[in-house]
């Protein structure tokens, strides 16, 4: 790891001045992905902005028919949040298939999201779920949020504060776990919503993706068995030493399956 | 060079470190705690589990200037002061839970953890997916499971002392 310097702000205006003083800073949020990132030089930040220290970037509240989870909420403190667990249970049990236990007692829901690895869990509820990225300047709707691998809406300088999650009549995520890196080969989640139903894959392309198809038949009839049969195209998706483009998209229809069911 | 203040095992120390330094270098290179173990280095094996302000986590994904003003408890920290085990310790020794032993700090450590996190008690299965962070490759797991699960008994307070392994 090359050195850097190390500054802790406490509070969301100070660390934004921070991160816009220089382009080559980065914020650290759980440091569960950055820190292995340079480890391996693959970054050379002057200095690292820790958000550990804003309060107001921490917790979980309910406010009407939304969820809003603050950036710096820990997967443990997801998976264990009473009102996740009542309104978005689905939401509350993919925490808990995030990375290990000491992962989820240091990475956070924004360090997930800001990043959008195309192996991470949360996007594909923040996008399955219509959810609102909010950020120090401004409001990001989901769909207009993730633009591929590593890539989101975020400008340089900009910093995630919090996502809204509207509460859903009932959602569902199931993924296929890597036996050897335990990190994701395909998942699906399914949200039941008031403005329709939403299905997104993620782990098998270089992004999340809505899968329309899906999409339209879980409308006709919301039942594991309308989207057992519906095949995923391989183009595009990833193909690697654990498993082909193919293997993938066969992947998407059993968990979609699984999804549902767990949806109910 | 930044300055840390932090209480490992309860003892205050105040340390010169690098922005970069990694809390388990703290604890090995720079306070001779050498309990905890360096396996991977890259977060998947769990041999540097300590406690952060009561909550397990890996020593080598962690800086130490994260940790500063926090309250760290290693391997050394467990046992009192006369030398008695914490029960987690006396259940590895008990169903030897070990074998070359290089693990086996992150696993006590790790398992104690696991152990509160779960006051209702856990079933083999939850035990086994609980240690996901933990890699043994020496014991095939099965003894650090039946150690973990008598020792919850012992430290959720329904027995006052272990069972008698299993021959």
């Amino acid at each position: 790891m090359y050195d850097f310097d190390y500054h802790k702000p406490s509070s969301v205006a100070d660390a934004v001045k921070l991160l816009s003083a220089d382009p080559d800073a980065r914020a650290i949020s759980g440091g569960q992905t950055l820190l292995p990132a340079l480890k391996h030089r693959l970054n050379r930040p002057t200095y690292l902005v820790d958000l550990s220290g804003i309060a107001e970037l921490r917790g979980v509240k309910r406010e009407g028919d939304k969820i809003t989870v603050g950036a710096m909420t820990r997967h443990i403190e997801v998976q264990n949040s009473p009102e996740v667990k009542s309104a978005i249970p689905a939401l509350a049990y993919m925490a808990t298939v995030i990375g290990d236990i000491q992962v989820r007692n240091r990475g956070t829901m924004g360090g997930s999201v800001a990043n959008n690895d195309p192996a991470a869990d949360y996007p594909s509820a923040v996008l399955g779920l219509g959810a609102t990225v909010v950020t120090d300047k401004r409001r990001i709707a989901a769909d207009d949020y993730f633009q591929g691998m590593f890539t989101t809406a975020l400008e340089p300088g900009e910093l995630l504060v919090a996502i809204e999650f509207p509460i859903p009549e009932k959602a569902g995520y199931a993924k296929m776990r890597n036996p050897a890196s335990r990190y994701v080969m395909a998942g699906v989640f399914v949200a039941k919503t008031k403005d329709g139903v939403r299905v997104v894959v993620n782990g098998a392309g270089p992004g999340v993706f809505r899968q329309t198809d899906m999409e339209q038949a879980l409308s006709a009839n919301w039942s594991p068995d309308a989207v057992a049969g519906i095949k995923q195209a391989s183009e595009g998706l990833n193909s690697d030493i654990h498993g082909s483009a193919e293997y993938r998209a066969h992947l998407v229809s059993v968990m979609a399956k699984r999804a549902v069911t767990d949806a109910g | 060079m930044p300055q840390v203040t932090l209480t490992v095992n309860g003892k205050n120390s105040t340390v010169e470190v690098e922005g970069r330094t990694l809390l388990v270098e703290l604890l090995r290179e720079k306070l001779r705690l050498t309990g905890t173990h360096v396996g991977c280095d890259t977060s998947q094996c769990g041999a540097c589990v300590v406690h952060v302000d009561g909550e397990s986590v890996k020593a080598c994904t962690i800086l130490a200037v994260q940790v500063d003003g926090g309250q760290v408890t290693t391997i050394e920290g467990l046992a009192a002061a006369d030398g008695t085990l914490h029960p987690m310790q006396e259940a590895f020794r008990e169903y030897h839970a070990l074998q070359c032993g290089f693990c086996t700090p992150g696993m006590v450590m790790s398992a104690i953890d696991l152990v509160q996190k779960h006051p209702e008690g856990m079933s083999e299965r939850e035990i086994r997916e609980g240690l996901e962070g933990n890699l043994c490759r020496c014991t095939g797991y099965h003894n650090i499971v039946k150690a973990i699960a008598a020792a919850q008994d012992v430290m959720h307070g329904k027995r006052s002392e272990l069972a008698r392994a299993a021959e």
